[in-house]
């Protein structure tokens, strides 16, 4: 009771009479923090719900004759495509004189630079991306173009989907068997 | 005077005890959980870099691999409308406990011709063995049932009902049957739709991704 610790902080030499300090054990125990880390794990997992899928807008227009928008030449840029995520294109109007050299074959990789290029090189106003798909193309490859259109930031209204003629078709079955593509 | 001894407890509590509520509670939970039912239709929807997050209740349109298409009514106050317009549109004359079956069940996957028959059998068509609703040019039968599903919206729901259409289809389907429910949906005035994807990364240089805007179409 009337005793008391006269030492100093760092008297390491302590007299006879001196009690020495109880070291007290540096270990914390650590389970209850790792239950409480279970506990939190089971409540997150439990109130988390999973990555929801996204939605994508999609605006049709209407079938109407007389509503036919003409389509400059010089802007258009047809973009059609096959099996295999083959994607064709040309620019402007297929004449039977150059189509060889104008009907070109690419990739969905590739046709984002030439959809930049295109949109760089043309007045705004005359630009229309027409879009076509085969019937040997998929889903995914109808979303992935429009989607091509939103990420190289083409406002709406200047890409439409039109269906695909004979003459285009045959081009398609035609460069697909000579690039071999079944 | 003597001096007066405190015992020291020690400060280690047994652990087994906590250790054991906490695998209590994991246990509890892992086995209270409603797990969420494996999807039927298994589809693979394509991505895209929208942002917008689908709608739970929807009106959905499933295409699947192989080219079926189902038809999920997910709004459950107009389900019963849509179901009971069908049947006397189409003239399909379903009893009471037929229809009421109907409506029970989670999606539409068969031709006319063959519900009612399905509707009579005790046990469930599994999906793998449902035909789709034909989408046919000759036989778009999912033009009815969307003309079905806007005759429930008249109205003043015509907007909401624009937010809700959605089309899920998965990436191989091919091109045709998405024309199909696109020809479905035109017939019936539908414009506006939504497609289910995936959601991915803007490309880093790309246009969309110099404007930093929100997507938007």
């Amino acid at each position: 009771m009337a005793e008391m610790d006269t030492s100093s902080g760092g008297g390491h030499k302590k007299g006879p009479g001196v009690k020495k300090g109880k070291k007290l054990s540096t270990r914390v125990d650590l389970t209850p923090m790792v239950d409480l880390g279970f506990l939190l794990i089971t409540f997150f997992v439990f109130t988390t719900t999973m990555a929801q899928s996204t939605a994508m807008n999609m605006n049709e227009p209407k079938d109407d004759p007389e509503m036919q928008m003409k389509v400059k030449n010089s802007g258009a840029m047809t973009i059609l495509l096959g099996r295999g995520n083959q994607v064709y294109y040309y620019f402007g109007q297929l004449l039977p004189e150059t189509i060889s050299q104008e009907f070109k074959s690419t990739t969905f990789k590739g046709i984002r630079q030439l959809i930049l290029d295109k949109k760089n090189a043309t007045p705004i106003d005359d630009l229309m991306y027409i879009i076509k798909s085969d019937d040997r193309s998929t889903f995914k490859n109808a979303i992935d173009i429009l989607d091509e259109m939103v990420i190289s930031a083409v406002p709406a209204g200047h890409y439409a989907e039109v269906p695909m003629v004979d003459v285009e078709k045959m081009l398609i079955s035609e460069t697909e068997k000579a690039n071999g593509i079944k | 005077m003597p001096k007066v001894k405190i015992p020291r407890k020690s400060t280690i509590v047994d652990m087994t005890a906590m250790c054991d509520v906490a695998f209590l509670l994991l246990t509890f939970f892992i086995l209270a959980t409603k797990q969420k039912p494996p999807e039927v239709l298994s589809v693979k929807t394509p991505t895209s870099v929208s942002s917008k997050a689908a709608p739970d209740k929807s009106i959905l349109i499933t295409l699947t691999k192989e080219g079926k298409v189902f038809l999920m009514l997910g709004d459950d106050t107009k389900k019963s409308a849509i179901i009971d317009d069908f049947n006397t549109t189409r003239g399909l004359q379903l009893t009471g406990p037929q229809l009421a079956k109907l409506k029970k069940t989670e999606f539409i996957g068969l031709p006319i011709n063959k519900l009612r028959s399905a509707l009579d059998a005790t046990q469930e068509i599994p999906a793998t063995a449902m035909d789709g609703i034909p989408t046919d040019s000759s036989n778009n039968e999912l033009t009815f049932w969307m003309r079905s599903v806007t005759n429930a919206y008249k109205g003043s729901d015509m907007n909401k009902l624009q937010e809700m259409i959605l089309v899920k289809g998965d990436g191989e389907a091919l091109y045709p049957i998405f024309k199909n429910v696109k020809e479905a949906f035109k017939a019936n005035e539908i414009f506006k739709f939504r497609i289910v994807t995936e959601g991915e990364q803007v490309p880093s240089g790309s246009e969309l991704y110099k404007t930093g805007k929100e997507v938007k179409k």
